[in-house]
């Protein structure tokens, strides 16, 4: 690494701690309703209302909002899903593109509507513009509006007292997206567009090139698509390979803009959270456990993409990554998407050293908390911040509380059930890939490799990542479904509790904090904090990831090839 | 069953506003601003569209610089790396054929793309003996394609983002010009 390597890394973080705590009480004006930044945009928000009538305004109990999630989902995925189907007979779909089928259809939809953004598909020639905008680009906003929301009633749960409500889902998912979503995306899609990124709608050419062989160079709105897609921790490229096509992200300007994108919004929300239940401090305890454990992957993933390769005998290897943004920047991403549950990639996670790929999969399997998906991250968190609260109760004997909230049972319960129910549809879905026929044959790596394109994938849908190591031909229908199933389960599997122990809590009284109540704004929650995430995914993953990466890493450092 | 139908009108709206005016918006001003970016940054000689500036097109005649391995053959549908692993034989192998032909540094290794536009400044010059040679250029053409790859050199952005690089149909085209 030299000292512009050294600048980027430092760059890349710094920029997270200057802007996420502003931008947080940005986003906490906008869910209480306060004057903000994009108040002059309230006439939309009053359209909505007039439209949506009173029902947008009462405030919910915790099943009423958790209908209001489910059939605005279920809408959503119905919706990707047929409009697929009829893609040969609509309009804007220039290569005249034939409709996917079913089942790359369905795993597409849930993808999109679950913010995993998983692709069994390549862009540029299976889907028209159409499908791209009015299925997937409204998707990104809305999955990653409704995250936002789920996030924001488990902050009121905790705050209010003696309260049947956590607020009005459609208020919450309107707002998200009018003033959030929208202006940021507009203003980076622009600037996006002004690199190099294609913004048009037109048929793709043909080119000749200088050695007179044809080119087919493709098009399209890709700009509005990929400023969303960064912002909103979605991921799916308008192309194929991602922000690594030189036409979703050109040059180290775009790459750093897009790159920045990953984080901003999953962290701002983390200081909303601590304004919503009155204590910044809490904010900053949360953010700096987050920021702890993405620095250290960050760090063990560039010492390993640094180091000598003996299985191919070459250091700092550029296989899968793009020469524009180097070594340094593709490990930077690779760390970035993968501890947000972004999955948008610019280097080919499958060429990365053992070690490397290792991280980013740690990074999913800890459960999308290191920022997270936008709001999941947070809610993902937490979950894990109410665990490690009940485990320090546990060991001083004492009813353990959270933010004056007494943590029971009934929170335990559905923490537990949160935690392990994605972590049981991974493990079992790549369990029965490996052994199963229909999920051997789309392997393309031997060895351990091979098994850690089987893992990637699961835990990518599980923890509603999408990235891939994408040498895995996904697009079966063995793999389109299962892996659906997967991604269903690792949202809803944890959004459902995750409101019902928002209801639980807002109907709590407030237990005000005595000489006994444990601190958990402190560097030694940061730390039990931190063991609590290691532990739990240490144990649930660890034989998994001693098969693949681990294994690899020793196997290469021994120059053994497969 | 009552959150059925704000969720339907809702889905519609949002729709409305992300899905075709959003999009729509981006195009006009994209359009309006940067019409050269927001088309694909195409290039043209005598009229004729060459190629994309930012999309790597197969060379492999000794006369013209060569750009990075391509996983997809440099035909754009669709675009993608080898995703080949770090233990992998096939990758091995490709590398040490490569080497054999003379190539260095990223020119060893398969793009993520497979549509990367550059190559390093070191990785032309390593091509500039074969240039020469078949394009009978002799000793005075040779510094002149140094001076060619020195031009088409870009800078780290800003002074530090990314890497220093040379766009290789960029370069191909000056060198049609006429060295």
């Amino acid at each position: 690494m030299n000292r512009f390597d050294v600048l980027q890394v430092f760059l890349s973080l710094a920029v997270l701690l200057v802007c996420a705590p502003p931008l947080g009480t940005f986003m906490y004006k906008v869910y209480v309703g306060e004057r903000h930044l994009f108040s002059w945009l309230r006439p939309l928000e009053l359209v909505c209302e007039k439209f949506l009538g009173r029902i947008a305004q009462d405030e919910m109990n915790w099943k009423e909002y958790s209908l209001a999630v489910l059939f605005f989902n279920a809408i959503g995925i119905l919706f990707v899903f047929l409009l697929q189907l009829l893609q040969a007979k609509l309009p804007l779909n220039p290569q005249g593109f034939a409709a996917p089928t079913w089942d790359l259809s369905l795993n597409t939809a849930v993808s999109f509507v679950t913010n995993t953004n998983w692709q069994a598909y390549s862009g540029e020639n299976t889907l028209g513009y159409l499908v791209q905008m009015l299925a997937l680009a409204v998707q990104n906003f809305l999955s990653a509006a409704v995250g936002m929301s789920v996030a924001i009633a488990l902050a009121r749960g905790i705050a209010r007292k003696n309260s049947q409500t956590i607020g009005n889902f459609w208020q919450d998912t309107v707002r998200g997206t009018l003033y959030i979503l929208l202006p940021l995306s507009i203003l980076l899609a622009v600037v996006l567009a002004g690199t190099g990124v294609v913004q048009n709608f037109s048929s793709y050419p043909t080119a000749q090139t200088l050695e007179s062989a044809q080119q087919v160079i493709p098009m399209g709105p890709a700009a509005s698509q990929i400023a969303i897609k960064q912002l909103g921790t979605n991921g799916g490229g308008f192309f194929n390979a991602n922000s690594a096509h030189p036409f979703e992200n050109p040059s180290p300007f775009s790459n750093w803009l897009e790159l920045i994108s990953i984080l901003l919004l999953p962290a701002g929300i983390v200081f909303t959270f601590g304004e919503m239940v009155k204590s910044r401090r809490q904010g900053w305890t949360i953010f700096l456990t987050m920021f702890a454990l993405l620095a250290a992957g960050l760090s063990i993933s560039l010492w390993a993409e640094y180091s000598f390769n003996p299985a191919i005998g070459s250091a700092a290897m550029m296989e899968g990554k793009e020469l524009r943004f180097g070594i340094t920047n593709s490990v930077l991403w690779s760390t970035f998407t993968s501890a947000a549950s972004n999955g948008s990639v610019n280097a080919m996670h499958s060429s990365l050293s053992p070690i490397a790929g290792g991280i980013a999969l740690f990074n999913i399997m800890l459960g999308e908390i290191i920022f997270g998906g936008l709001g999941s991250g947070l809610y993902g968190m937490i979950l894990f911040v109410i665990m490690t609260v009940f485990l320090a109760g546990l060991m001083v004997g004492r009813t353990p509380e959270y933010l004056g909230k007494k943590i029971e049972a009934r929170e335990i319960q559905m923490v537990i059930l949160a935690i392990l129910l994605p972590s049981a549809a991974i493990l079992i879905g790549a369990g029965a890939a490996a052994v199963l026929p229909a999920g051997l044959s789309s392997l393309s790596s031997k060895g351990p490799h091979g098994l850690s394109e089987i893992l990637y994938a699961y835990v990518s849908a599980g923890g509603n990542n999408g990235s891939a190591f994408a040498g895995l031909n996904a697009n079966t229908v063995y793999y389109n479904v299962t892996l659906a199933v997967v991604m269903l389960l690792g949202r809803f599997g944890v959004i459902f509790p995750v409101l019902a122990i928002a209801g639980n809590l807002a109907a709590k009284k407030y237990s005000p904090p005595s000489i006994g109540t444990f601190t958990t704004d402190n560097a030694l929650f940061v730390v039990l904090l931190i063991g609590v995430i290691i532990i739990v995914g240490g144990l649930t993953f660890f034989p998994a990831l001693t098969l693949g990466p681990i294994v690899e890493h020793f196997l290469m450092l021994s120059g053994k090839v497969f | 069953m009552k959150q059925l139908m704000p969720a339907i009108k809702l889905f519609a709206l949002l729709t409305v506003l992300t899905g075709i005016l959003y999009p729509l918006f981006i195009t006009l001003i994209a359009q309006k601003v940067f019409p050269e970016q927001a088309n694909g940054s195409l290039l043209y000689k005598d009229g004729k569209l060459v190629g994309s500036a930012l999309v790597a097109q197969k060379f492999q005649t000794p006369q013209y610089f060569w750009a990075r391995p391509s996983a997809v053959d440099y035909n754009p549908m669709p675009s993608g790396g080898s995703n080949a692993g770090p233990t992998s034989a096939d990758l091995k192998a490709k590398v040490l054929e490569r080497q054999k032909l003379g190539l260095t540094d990223e020119m060893l290794f398969a793009s993520a793309s497979g549509l990367d536009p550059h190559i390093s400044p070191a990785a032309a010059k390593s091509q500039v003996e074969r240039i020469v040679l078949a394009r009978k250029l002799g000793e005075t053409g040779k510094g002149k394609l140094m001076q060619l790859i020195e031009q088409n050199t870009e800078q780290r952005q800003f002074g530090f983002l990314g890497e220093v690089r040379v766009n290789v149909l960029r370069l191909n085209l000056a060198l049609d010009q006429g060295v």
